[in-house]
């Protein structure tokens, strides 16, 4: 229940993710046999290009970037002016989206918001997987009591609630004598998230290296006597990065939507930083008389967290041959 | 079998002692002073801080602090909150709502989830596949609170009054079948999905084609053979999901403002009151660590491949 | 574990409670007319008590409303202006504003049937002052003689004493006090929730009355369920004029004042002092309630102070032009959605010595003379607000950071702290680093206490660090003086020195709207944002 709990799918994130961890080295087994020189990842890519699902996750994910980097390729409003007169006005051809209690405009800071969003949701998701990565591998190779400590460790984290341990670690973080910065404020969410969800990608990480340390090819590496360094990257990390790749994509949706969930907590992202979770967590009293000042921002949290899933998904399908 | 849970139960003790005391530093050694703000306007009284300090152990080493609290847990006291009720007695009366929702929750993903996956899994790549799939990937990409409030709002009176969506301070079971679902539904989108490929995966196994070969009737393939060994995954997932459920109704008790753990916990972390939140963190760590234990074991009973030594 | 599996078991019995504490239904009838029934039960909104349940501990609202109603003081306040009244009190005389003469009226009992007598007073009084005792409303004690000695400044040193020096037991019923220098708001004072008596058991078990507490006021606790409900009855026994004309009454404790909101519109609820935010967007509560609307004048002053221990707000003309840049009626409309009005004074209106207008210009939204202004103060560079982000304090704020930018053309930021806690201790640590909300709310209705704790030297909630010699002395003064009006105008002069050095400049005062449910035929709301126990009338 570690990962972003009932925010974005804990154990189900891990189960569907998981899922391709022995299908992955079965695969590596069969390519070898065919000895066909098309790699799993050439032969994935052959099969990715043609789905329909993997394109308009592509497109998609390509304009929330597009927007993140060029915010002002969207739209020429500033995102701060704010006009009181129009406080709560629905969307008119003005304002596509409508305006804000504070009358700023919803549409621009949507596009202004993305930024933030993002850097979050890639941010945790690189957090995440690294810390899980290091210590998975290291318990999947590494003799037993230093992989069961490791796993006790994990479990230690992943025993508290994700909702409720960020709750404590951003109130935590936030010495009240100061008055954080926009890095430090994505700084603190960023860390919560990753230091909540390491022991999914840990837990990935290890089972994916217990099965290829079984494999012929390690074994034979370990019996000529090559470092356990040289193991671990030239045959180990190759053989396992595919379950955890899909991993991360489903994540970095994922840690988008727990974004989101903090900032309607009032414990996440908030002012001066804009984004789709401040925006989400300032609509909340204003929901019932202004339904735009929240469905435009979940709108494009949905979209985004459905692109990077859609894409996990194909990934995954891609890196199964039993699915074809 | 008896070794194993015995092995399984002491492993349990490192992690439950780690967790609560993470959460326990967390709380009690942070920057923050725990009186600002305690007594409105003004900074409190300094011989009131004193007494304070002296009933919570605050002026122990932290480590001291902590094992004085667990000692006391033991022995069934939760503590005291700032205003000097019980922390136990407060939690007893949140509790039983947070779990009403959290089976009602658990039942309704299990029911729709696992049709919607064994119908799906049967039949592969139809219209009903593809409406599951998509629905599913929707439900999985849709933050819960956005699921909550549109929910509340358009079924509500102000919407199309469907029904009355608000929810009373002694939530009845018809009250909480609403957020039940808004809690369950990104779990039975997993549900539903896990199922699914469960299914498609073991209906190539041997044993069915066995089956099928010794002519059995389709009926007693798919309910006898097919399903139980299909649903030792789900039924895993939704052991662990209970635990999640639990620890993330707090959103779903902020959307309709229920009076459970949930509100319970983030006005305990609000207003400072560590006792609060170390108490039902311990709890729900506790609900969390027993139920992945029993999904171990129920392993055992339901797959016969699986023997513990 | 074995604790909460018992506690387990006695909630059917709590929720049985509750249940029949909200039964009545609502009723179709919208018009206040009918009968009213004597021995009805009245539900009133609460929020869970934040220390235990005795007077001069209770210092916050949920915990102060249950006090409030189970104590009755020397001194009580009219509902509509908050003058003041003899309650308990037979008579308050004094000479000097220094040495009071007090007689207590007989007849008056306890819960438990034990009389009232200046005892009580006198008891209650040095207990809640002694500070071993940490009663956290114990400084209001500090006016009376001897209140050093039972209660060191030096919070390690052990008190000398265990009872103030200045209070007296004259007889049975009468009772002498005798102050540090005159106060003539003294008499004010004591109609605060900390000056209430308590009884003789109190010092016997003190443990048993934080269990069930007995008071001498209109109503007598029965039971109560952590944050669920507390109970109480009609005290048959009262002497006071402010009896009650219901039978049971319930506190029903919320979490959320939305949830209370929808009960109270579905009639489970029957009084309720303020609104839930989305309640007031659009003045919806208008059309939910309709007549069954409260309102009142309430002891609130909101405000944006400058500390004066940051450099750049020693300019006044830097606080004036800040002060004028903020578009108070527009904010006041479209934020706060008409639940505010703009604040021309550092006094709350209805409060005995109020003027309109003490601020003057500098209060009134004037772009271009802001902007000439903020010229000539020479300020570059960027102004924040601080405040805590919860509680809908941040909209109105970043509404007016909004307007200073636009009007001045500086950038001007909100920075919120996560909670009122947080935000407590950066005030109190005397770390801001820009302006911050100074929200203050009169603990009882005098003029006195809107200036004293805010404006004089090392004042107790002073927080920018205002120091005037000239405002000092004046205060000094005018607590000194005995005659409330010539007290009051020198108040007065003191406030309009303050408008002139601008340390913080008022900018809207909450209107106070609640509602009541169709259950009840009247309900009036105290100055306090309490509900006036003895208006509320429940319909037969």
């Amino acid at each position: 229940m570690s990962d972003p709990g009932s925010v974005s799918g804990g154990a189900g994130l891990e189960a569907s993710a998981a899922a391709g961890v022995d299908q992955a080295s079965h695969l590596d087994d069969s390519s070898q046999k065919q000895r066909k020189p098309r790699s799993l990842w050439s032969d994935a890519w052959g099969e990715l290009r043609r789905k329909p699902t993997f394109i308009i996750s592509l497109v998609i994910i390509a304009v929330i970037v597009l927007m993140a980097i060029w915010p002002t390729l969207f739209t020429s409003v500033d995102p701060r002016a704010a006009n009181l007169d129009k406080s709560l006005q629905s969307p008119s051809g003005d304002a596509w989206f409508g305006y804000d209690l504070q009358g700023y405009d919803v549409y621009a800071r949507a596009m202004h918001g993305t930024r933030a969003s993002l850097l979050v949701g890639l941010f945790a998701t690189l957090l995440t997987v690294l810390i899980g990565s290091i210590i998975g591998i290291i318990a999947g190779y590494a003799k037993t009591w230093l992989d069961s400590l490791l796993s006790r460790f994990g479990d230690i984290f992943a025993g508290i609630p994700f909702v409720l341990g960020a709750i404590v670690i951003l109130t935590t973080l936030n010495a009240p004598s100061e008055n954080p910065g926009q890095v430090r404020i994505i700084t603190q969410v960023v860390l919560s998230i990753a230091v909540l969800s390491w022991p999914v990608a840990m837990r990935i990480m290890r089972s994916a290296t217990l099965v290829a340390k079984q494999q012929d090819y390690v074994r034979a590496a370990r019996g000529l006597g090559a470092s356990p360094l040289r193991i671990v990257f030239r045959h180990l990390l190759p053989n396992t990065v595919a379950p955890v790749l899909v991993y991360a994509t489903i994540a970095l949706g994922a840690f988008i939507g727990a974004e989101a969930t903090l900032a309607f907590l009032g414990i996440g992202l908030r002012p001066p930083v804009v984004s789709w979770g401040v925006m989400i967590s300032e609509s909340r009293d204003y929901f019932q008389s202004a339904p735009h000042m929240l469905l435009f921002p979940a709108g494009f949290v949905t979209i985004t967290v459905l692109a990077f899933v859609m894409l996990g998904d194909a990934v995954r399908d891609a890196l199964d041959p039993k699915s074809r | 079998m008896g070794r194993y849970v015995l092995r399984r139960l002491l492993q349990l003790i490192p992690v439950f002692l780690g967790t609560t005391f993470l959460i326990y530093a967390l709380v009690w050694a942070i920057p923050q002073d725990p009186f600002a703000g305690k007594c409105g306007q003004r900074p409190c009284d300094p011989a009131y801080i004193a007494e304070m300090s002296e009933k919570l152990n605050l002026n122990d080493p932290l480590l001291l602090q902590y094992f004085k609290y667990l000692g006391n847990l033991v022995v069934g006291d939760f503590g005291t909150t700032f205003n000097g009720v019980s922390v136990g007695e407060q939690i007893s009366t949140s509790w039983p709502i947070t779990l009403k929702m959290g089976i009602i929750a658990l039942i309704i993903e299990a029911v729709i989830g696992i049709i919607a996956g064994v119908l799906t899994g049967l039949r592969k790549s139809g219209f009903l596949d593809n409406l599951v799939l998509v629905s599913t990937l929707f439900l999985i990409s849709l933050p819960v609170f956005v699921t909550g409030f549109v929910l509340r709002l358009y079924l509500g009176p102000q919407g199309f009054d469907l029904m009355d969506t608000s929810v009373s301070s002694d939530p009845t079971f018809g009250e909480l079948i609403l957020p039940g679902f808004v809690l369950g539904s990104l779990s039975m989108a997993y549900v539903a999905r896990l199922t699914r490929s469960s299914i498609v995966e073991n209906r190539r196994a041997d044993y069915v084609r066995t089956a099928i070969a010794k002519g059995q009737p389709q009926s007693r393939v798919v309910g006898i053979h097919l399903l139980r060994n299909s649903l030792i995954p789900v039924i895993t997932f939704l052991g662990t999901d209970l635990g999640s459920l639990l620890g993330g109704a707090i959103v779903t008790e902020g959307v309709f403002n229920i009076n459970g753990i949930g509100g319970l916990i983030f006005r305990g972390i609000q207003e400072k009151e560590g006792v609060m939140v170390t108490g039902i963190v311990t709890l729900l760590v506790l609900v969390y660590l027993l139920m992945s234990l029993l999904v171990d074991l129920l392993y055992a009973v339901l797959d016969p491949r699986i023997r513990y030594e | 574990m074995s604790r909460s599996r018992v506690a387990w078991v006695a909630l059917p019995a709590a929720l049985a409670m509750t249940l029949s504490a909200c039964g009545g239904g609502g009723g179709s009838s919208s018009t206040g007319e009918g009968k009213a029934n004597p021995d009805g039960t009245v539900s009133i909104y609460g929020t869970e008590p934040k220390s235990t349940l005795f007077p001069a501990n209770t210092t916050e609202a949920g915990g102060g409303k249950v006090t409030d109603s189970l104590f009755s003081r020397l001194v009580g306040y009219k509902a509509e202006d908050g003058a003041p009244y003899n309650l308990m009190a037979e008579s308050i005389t004094s000479s000097d504003a220094k040495v009071y003469n007090i007689k207590v009226k007989q007849g008056w009992k306890f819960h438990d049937g034990t009389d009232v007598k200046a005892e009580n007073f006198v008891d209650a009084w040095n207990w809640a002052a002694y500070a071993p005792n940490a009663q956290q409303a114990a400084s209001f004690f500090s006016v009376i003689q001897g209140f050093d000695e039972v209660h060191p400044a030096d919070e390690n040193a052990k008190p000398a004493k265990d009872k103030m020096s200045g209070l007296e037991v004259v007889g049975d019923y009468e009772f002498k006090v005798t102050l540090n220098g005159p106060t003539s708001v003294f008499t004010t004072m004591i109609g605060y929730t900390p000056f209430s008596p308590l009884p003789k058991s109190f010092f016997a078990d003190t443990k048993a009355f934080e269990a069930k507490p007995i008071g001498n006021g209109p109503v007598k606790f029965v039971s109560r369920t952590p944050n669920a409900l507390i109970k109480m009855e009609r005290f048959d026994d009262y002497k006071g004029e402010d009896k009650v004309n219901f039978k049971t009454l319930d506190y029903k404790i919320y979490s959320s004042q939305e949830t209370a909101y929808q009960d109270l519109v579905a009639g489970k609820l029957d009084f309720m002092e303020a609104l839930p935010p989305s309640a007031k967007v659009g003045e919806k509560y208008k059309a939910d309630l309709g007549d069954a609307v409260v309102t009142a004048n309430l002891l609130g002053q909101s405000a944006i102070a400058f500390p004066q221990y940051i450099d750049a707000f020693k300019n006044v003309k830097l606080r004036q032009a800040v002060s004028m840049a903020i578009n108070r009626e527009q904010i006041t409309k479209t934020v706060l959605a008409g639940s505010y009005v703009p604040s021309t004074s550092f006094v709350s209106p209805g409060i005995k010595g109020y003027r309109p207008d003490t601020c003057g210009e500098y209060c009134k939204y004037n772009p271009e003379k802001a902007k000439q202004l903020f010229q000539e103060s020479g300020f570059t560079g960027k102004l924040t607000i601080q405040s805590n982000q919860d509680g809908g304090r941040k909209e109105p704020l970043e509404a007016a950071c909004n307007s200073i930018k636009q009007a001045l053309g500086v950038e001007c930021e909100f920075v919120g702290a996560t909670n009122f806690g947080a935000f407590r201790q950066i005030v109190d640590g005397k770390q801001l680093t820009g302006m911050s909300r100074s929200d203050w709310s009169a603990d009882y209705p005098s003029i006195e206490n809107f200036l004293n704790p805010l404006y004089r030297t090392g004042g107790s909630s002073n927080d920018s660090n205002y120091s005037n010699p000239q405002v000092d002395a004046l205060l000094k003064k005018a607590d000194e003086t005995a005659n409330e009006d010539e007290a009051i105008k020198l108040y007065q002069q003191a406030e309009d020195l303050i408008a002139k050095d601008l340390p913080s400049m008022p900018t809207w005062n909450e209107k106070g709207i609640g509602g009541r449910s169709k259950n009840l035929l009247e309900a009036k709301m105290s100055f306090k944002r309490q509900p006036v126990l003895e208006s509320l009338r429940v319909k037969a």
